[in-house]
């Protein structure tokens, strides 16, 4: 992982091109240009969808840009969109995946961030062996433990509860955020570690004032990847939980794929986009940092 | 966890017990120990040995051998899935490397506005499958989508309606999944292509090498391990298909866009039949060994030779 990153933030060298617009430039950017649009063109339908009233939807196509803007659809997406007999919106699946998402990171980034430091700095007889076991766990169909996890919860008595769910991705998130923070700490000079231990400080004290102050930028990373990790998760949230607790996209996909009534596409999309927000901001916010996080995911074991 | 207590008693005498030592990161490091071992381990056994039994509603030990197997290749529906999931997985494969190498190829060749693009390509991957998928099932839509617009062209018979044909409903899904995927490839491939050094282009530019000769004959075969790498991370994600197949066609029309996850899922949760889930995914299981194997040999096995 250290290497990639430091490659990516290398510009490339040499001398500019001197011809501008040579023949291979204009095929180079129109090439370019052309990828983007296609990339950029759900986001756009999904966009002007969602300003649309019905019958414009009824008259044009998803493309043509809306004649009249309105922000109904948003709104009735966000408070009135029906799953099921419930018709109270997007709202309560948005508060779900909020009430799940903060425990859910604070829990697992705590949990592996010590985890890491455990590894790097006090290996013990056998540490290197779970270690292996839980990155091997990361390539496991999550279909072959899903069943074992609800005896386990059943046993808890959290089945079907946001505290459940909370301890689902506690557990999956574990493997990747354990080999993020595992790699971190094992980067810093162990000189350091070693000073802290000549003076007497013991394994929490140095986790809490010489590590955690060190790694916050990996702080970074792993809320960036557990927060849309945790945030676009469908499988868990339809299996681990009722339809009372379901995160936001469980819901999504309740309101747009629901066969009775008629279908609202403006408010589906509206709905669509209010789900993608949360990821998308965090995206745009964070920038390099989130290609460093998937950088990180990316490069496992 | 009695693994963690496995040095021999005798060094207790000695000095302070091999087991105190390390005290604290060894509590630490419970949580870690237990998904390990229970969930990990334990959760994956438990799923291969009820994958022997007759479990119905809820999980019981009457063996019946390899019954659920033979009955798994015998369901139409576990066949569809299997091809669809291969059909999925190997334009899914070829594309994503295709056009993941292709765009960081063309980022790399020292643009403007570099990372405006890289922003573009990449942004799709931060969307869930179920944004991503309603997203495209609303583009595809017959009515409204791209064969409406060709048609208003003056196009009237042009036909384009992957999700509502059984023939063509898995290449409308791998639209959808490659405009979510390709970017993560492409910026592995770039960090790749950063990593070479610039003598190599010099030393090409020199021998008179032109620019795609040298992308396809010198830097891909230097960029092996990127490629090892994005085909597992491809070939992982794909064996977990589910979210979008859900949310963008539901396994229709009929069950021409079912895949291995939701079949278990749905055996599991829905009909009420463990023992068929379970052997669906210890097959699912075995098909990711079977991936990771040459991974791992390649991977380690090779280093070690080299």
């Amino acid at each position: 992982m250290a290497d990639m990153t430091a490659n990516a933030g290398i510009e490339p060298r040499g001398p500019k091109p001197k011809k501008t617009f040579s023949r291979g430039n204009i095929f180079l950017y129109g090439t370019l240009i052309m990828v983007s649009m296609y990339y950029l063109l759900p986001l756009y339908v999904m966009l002007v969808t969602s300003v649309k009233g019905m019958p414009e939807i009824r008259l044009g196509n998803v493309f043509s840009p809306p004649l009249e803007v309105t922000f109904e659809p948003w709104v009735k997406a966000w408070s009135e969109a029906c799953t099921g007999i419930n018709c109270d919106g997007l709202s309560r699946g948005f508060w779900n995946s909020v009430q799940i998402l903060i425990p859910s990171c604070v829990l697992s980034i705590a949990i592996a961030s010590v985890n890491g430091y455990a590894l790097s700095n006090w290996k013990f007889k056998g540490s290197e062996v779970f270690f292996t076991i839980l990155i091997l766990g990361a390539f496991i169909p999550y279909q072959t433990m899903l069943y074992p996890i609800v005896i386990l919860l059943r046993e808890l008595g959290l089945m079907g509860s946001i505290s459940g769910l909370v301890l689902v991705h506690t557990i999956f998130g574990m493997p990747i955020l354990t080999l993020l923070f595992r790699n971190y700490f094992a980067s810093i000079p162990e000189e350091l570690f070693k000073a802290a231990r000549v003076d007497g400080a013991g394994f929490w004290r140095i986790y809490f004032q010489i590590m955690l102050p060190m790694a916050l930028p990996i702080f970074v990373v792993a809320v960036i990847l557990q927060v849309t990790g945790i945030w676009n998760d469908f499988l868990f949230g339809v299996i681990y939980t009722k339809p009372a607790t379901y995160p936001m996209t469980v819901q999504l996909n309740n309101i747009v794929n629901s066969v009775q009534g008629i279908k609202e596409y403006n408010v589906n999309m509206a709905a669509t986009m209010l789900t993608g927000l949360v990821p998308l901001v965090i995206y745009f916010l964070s920038g390099k940092l989130f290609v460093r996080g998937i950088a990180a995911g990316a490069v496992k074991g | 966890m009695t693994v963690a207590s496995d040095p021999p008693a005798r060094t207790a005498v000695k000095r302070p017990s091999r087991l105190f030592k390390n005290m604290m990161a060894k509590i630490a490091s419970i949580p870690m120990i237990l998904t390990a071992l229970v969930v990990f381990v334990g959760g994956t056994a438990w799923t291969v040995v009820h994958s022997f039994t007759g479990s119905r509603l809820l999980p019981k030990l009457n063996w019946v051998g390899l019954d659920q197997y033979e009955r798994l290749w015998d369901t139409d529906r576990w066949i569809i899935s299997i091809t669809n999931l291969g059909i999925y997985g190997i334009c899914s494969m070829i594309f994503t490397l295709v056009i993941g190498f292709t765009l960081a190829a063309l980022l790399d060749r020292k643009i403007r506005f570099e990372s405006a693009f890289r922003t573009i390509f990449l942004y799709p991957f931060a969307l869930s499958f179920v944004v991503t998928g309603l997203a495209w099932q609303w583009i595809l839509n017959p009515e409204f989508g791209i064969q409406s617009v060709v048609r208003d062209w003056g196009w009237t018979t042009f036909t384009f309606n992957p999700l509502n044909d059984p023939d063509t409903v898995m290449f409308g899904l791998l639209i959808a999944g490659l405009w979510q995927g390709t970017g993560l490839i492409m910026c592995i491939m770039l960090a790749g292509l950063r990593g070479i050094d610039e003598d190599i282009w010099k030393a090409c530019r020199v021998d008179g090498i032109g620019t795609v000769k040298t992308y396809i004959q010198v830097i891909i075969p230097m960029m092996r391990p990127v490629f090892i790498t994005s085909l597992v991370l491809i070939a992982s994600g794909i064996i977990k298909l589910y979210d979008l197949v859900v949310a963008q066609t539901n396994g229709g029309p009929g069950i021409s866009s079912e895949v291995p996850a939701k079949y278990v899922i749905n055996y599991m949760f829905q009909a009420q039949n463990l023992g068929q889930g379970f052997a669906a995914s210890t097959m699912m299981l075995c098909s990711v060994i079977i991936i990771l194997i040459p991974w791992a040999y390649l991977e380690f096995g090779g280093k070690k030779n080299g």
